[in-house]
């Protein structure tokens, strides 16, 4: 059940960019070309898809479970390092090159087109090139490199443990950081 | 100029993607997010092969589908087979990194109103500007 699920959502979203003229790499261009003759339909789909995807996925988020069984696994992570700014800087890069991004680029497969396959055998290389520097880096230093959830996980206890602290050592005027340890604080002055 | 058709095109389009984007999320408790949905069957440990696959398969069958309301509009490539293999490269390596691509950051990150998603889908938009402007305007210039 879940699978004909995606399925059909597959296939919705790919109608979605077929009719909304994504799928031709013209017309991406030309809303990324500010500055020659600017095509605003880009704007137009993302503005149109934002607004009926914005409710669902604040009522999915809600929920404990999907309506079709299991848990509901929307991204948590609201990390901003340096992977994310270059990873995008590399896509944004390709993205321009070619006018494709990977969901146009497969949806558009069926076509035939030499220069549609070329792009997502590359994009799959790509992707696999990624997976097997994770796992080289990996093995290279004895570790797992922490995923992003596990980054996060591993600073959030500490910033809400010493959260008080600071708080009380703001209140005492700073004394605290020369007092005997931060239980020192815990007192009324 | 822009014909309203092509906007009209543009908005509905756009209010489908979303909807199967909110429907995958209601329904499966999953982000429809391109380079995640195919990135993550290369890796080892994943027991849920079967709705990513089904997803794939839907996308792909999607001009299947639509011919049969409409003609399916032709795809322009301006470029050449190399620049299309380095793009696609790119284009892999770079969703993989940032973790995500513009279905997965540009619709279901910014309509969750993640900071994170909006700040890579204003870095990857600004990437591509600032590519179009280089190849359109001081290479060809």
């Amino acid at each position: 059940m879940r699978s004909v699920a995606a399925l059909v959502c597959g296939l919705v979203f790919g109608m979605g960019l077929i009719l909304s003229g994504m799928t031709d790499p013209r017309r991406v261009l030309a809303f990324l070309d500010i500055a020659g003759r600017w095509d605003p339909s880009l704007g137009v789909v993302l503005a149109a898809a934002l607004a009926v995807a914005a409710p669902a996925l604040a009522l999915a988020r809600r929920r404990s479970h999907a309506l079709l069984g299991g848990p509901v696994v929307l991204s948590s992570s609201t990390l901003i390092d340096r992977r994310l700014v270059i990873g995008a800087c590399l896509f944004g890069v390709g993205w321009g090159l070619a006018g494709l991004c990977p969901g146009p680029a497969i949806a558009m497969l069926l076509t035939l087109r030499k220069g549609i396959w070329l792009f997502v055998v590359a994009m799959l290389a790509g992707m696999a090139a990624f997976e097997a520097w994770q796992r080289l880096s990996r093995t290279a230093w004895g570790r797992k490199p922490a995923t992003r959830q596990e980054r996060t996980a591993r600073t959030t206890p500490v910033r809400a443990a010493i959260r008080p602290m600071r708080r009380r050592n703001r209140r005492a005027g700073g004394r605290c950081a020369r007092a005997a340890g931060p239980r020192a604080c815990s007192w009324p002055p | 100029m822009i014909e309203s058709s092509t906007l009209l095109r543009a908005a509905l389009g756009g209010m489908l993607i979303g909807a199967a984007a909110g429907a995958l999320a209601l329904l499966n408790g999953r982000i429809a997010g391109i380079s995640g949905i195919v990135g993550d069957l290369m890796r080892p440990p994943s027991g849920d092969r079967a709705w990513r696959l089904a997803f794939i398969l839907g996308l792909v069958i999607a001009p299947i589908a639509f011919v049969l309301v409409a003609p399916v509009p032709p795809a322009h490539l301006s470029r050449s087979a190399p620049v299309l293999i380095v793009a696609g490269l790119l284009v892999g390596l770079g969703t993989r990194l940032g973790g995500g691509c513009t279905s997965g950051h540009g619709v279901c990150g910014v309509a969750r109103l993640s900071r994170r998603s909006l700040v890579a889908t204003m870095v990857f938009a600004a990437a591509g500007m600032a590519t179009v402007f280089v190849v359109r305007h001081v290479l060809a210039a």
